[in-house]
């Protein structure tokens, strides 16, 4: 098994919304990529954003500033 | 082969759009089914797409642009999903199918419609008159912002500022106009805008968008796949994703995409002027004819670059044929799906022959139209 690291994983309403963080991010040179959602969070499909627990302050800026507006915010 | 059926679908579109979708066939999967690379490829096309519309429609934010399949599609997902039983809708005379069939069959569901008329010599549907059949319980005016018959435009600006002043949704079917018109759905008092991505737009057939207005409820057509929330019983209700059940027609969006790009770097003012200069040369030298009628308002340049005319002695459908098998030239005869224009016009029976111009258009073809028609009236006369 691989060897889980802690994460930090947001979770948005649509599949849009998702991308439109990805765009944002890549924009403010935030870092972080689209996940499949955790099954820890739903067992539901979707995509998420997953990036290191220590860059939240940056992750979360680039987000707020970007407008983009999360389901929730995790830390695995 | 002389192409003047534009308000149909675009031709001539500009080389990329084939190979962008070309290029999504090859390489794109299914946008929001997954995270591996190829779906997010697709979902990344698509949300550009989605970006570039937003901007171009004045609709100030990406995720209330829903990719539909056509307009069509579009018109009967805003009124189905907004229009009530018991409520009062407006409407006009100069309406295509694809908006009077929706109202119709809201109609038989309890709405009551008011239908604008229109004047039976121009074709031209005042807006002062649609703004007067607005009563108390009047809860959606829905039009063309231009006549897929006459070509005729309606000040949507107007319109849209005394729906937003009382409260009432503003629905629009823009199938003529999207690409050649100026259209900002803030600024106008839009609530929802109809439109294909294969006329003025130049994309491939098979794209249709809704643009819905901050705060308007659409009630979903379709639900089903959404590539969230799997277990609920209920469809997703934010947009897009509340009214994009299924799998999105990614090849088209894509090509869509690219001829976004081509009409954002024109202009769809520029666009506009060379459909109409094209249209107005074809009308000034067809309309003195001798047995050809042309219907619709031509005092302005503020329309669709749309001509569409009679010719005594001729039935349409026998015009546009010999106009295809002698000369080439591809136009649309009958009734438009517009039924009650033909009925104010009185050519229900022989209905009209439209030309429609576009960009791509040239001098050449319109002068060898003008002679087409010319030798058909002098030979029906």
């Amino acid at each position: 098994m691989r060897q889980k690291k802690p994460r930090l994983v947001i979770t948005f309403e649509t599949t849009t919304m998702a991308l439109k963080m990805e765009k944002v991010c890549h924009a403010a040179g935030a870092p972080g990529r689209l996940i499949p959602v955790p099954r820890e969070i739903t067992a539901g499909c979707g995509l998420a954003w997953l990036a290191a627990p220590e860059e939240r302050e940056i992750v979360l800026s680039a987000m707020q500033d970007g407008g983009v507006i999360p389901q929730d915010i995790h830390t695995l | 082969m002389i192409y003047l059926d534009s308000a149909a679908t675009s031709l001539h579109k500009p080389p990329q759009v084939a190979q962008a979708a070309a290029n999504a066939i090859l390489h794109l999967g299914n946008a929001g089914r997954g995270a591996h690379e190829a779906t997010l490829s697709a979902g990344r096309v698509i949300y550009e797409a989605r970006e570039k519309l937003a901007e171009l429609f004045g609709v100030g934010d990406p995720m209330r642009v829903c990719m539909m399949f056509n307009t069509t599609d579009a018109l009967n997902t805003a009124i189905g999903g907004l229009i009530r039983p018991g409520d009062h809708v407006v409407t006009t005379e100069a309406e295509h199918n694809s908006v009077l069939r929706p109202l119709y069959r809201a109609e038989q569901r309890g709405a009551r419609l008011t239908i604008v008329p229109m004047d039976k010599t121009t074709g031209r549907v005042r807006e002062a008159d649609i703004l007067a059949a607005i009563r108390p319980d009047t809860r959606a005016v829905v039009c063309a912002h231009a006549s897929n018959v006459t070509g005729n435009a309606l000040d949507i600006e107007a319109i849209g500022s005394y729906c937003r002043a009382h409260g009432i949704l503003f629905l629009v079917d823009a199938a003529q106009s999207a690409g050649a018109f100026d259209i900002d759905m803030q600024r106008m008092g839009i609530s929802a805008l109809c439109l294909p991505g294969h006329k003025g737009l130049l994309g491939p057939q098979g794209t249709g968008v809704l643009c819905v207005a901050d705060g308007v409820r659409i009630a979903p057509l379709r639900v089903g796949g959404s590539g969230v929330h799997s277990f609920s019983h209920e469809h997703p209700a934010d947009y897009p994703t509340a009214l994009e059940a299924g799998t999105l027609n990614t090849p088209g969006i894509a090509g869509l995409s690219v001829a976004l790009d081509f009409v954002m770097e024109t202009g769809s003012s520029a666009i506009h002027a060379r459909e109409i200069a094209l249209a107005r040369m074809f009308y000034d030298a067809v309309y003195k004819l001798d047995g050809v009628t042309v219907y619709g308002d031509w005092t302005t340049d503020n329309r669709a670059a749309i001509v569409t005319l009679g010719l005594a002695g001729w039935d349409a459908g026998e015009v546009s044929d010999v106009l295809m098998q002698d000369y080439g030239i591809c136009t649309r005869a009958g009734a438009h799906c517009a039924p009650l224009v033909h009925r104010a016009f009185g050519t229900e029976n022989g209905g009209l022959v439209r030309f429609s111009f576009s960009y791509f258009n040239t001098e050449d073809e319109v002068r060898a139209a003008i002679d087409a028609v010319t030798e058909l009236a002098q030979e029906g006369s």
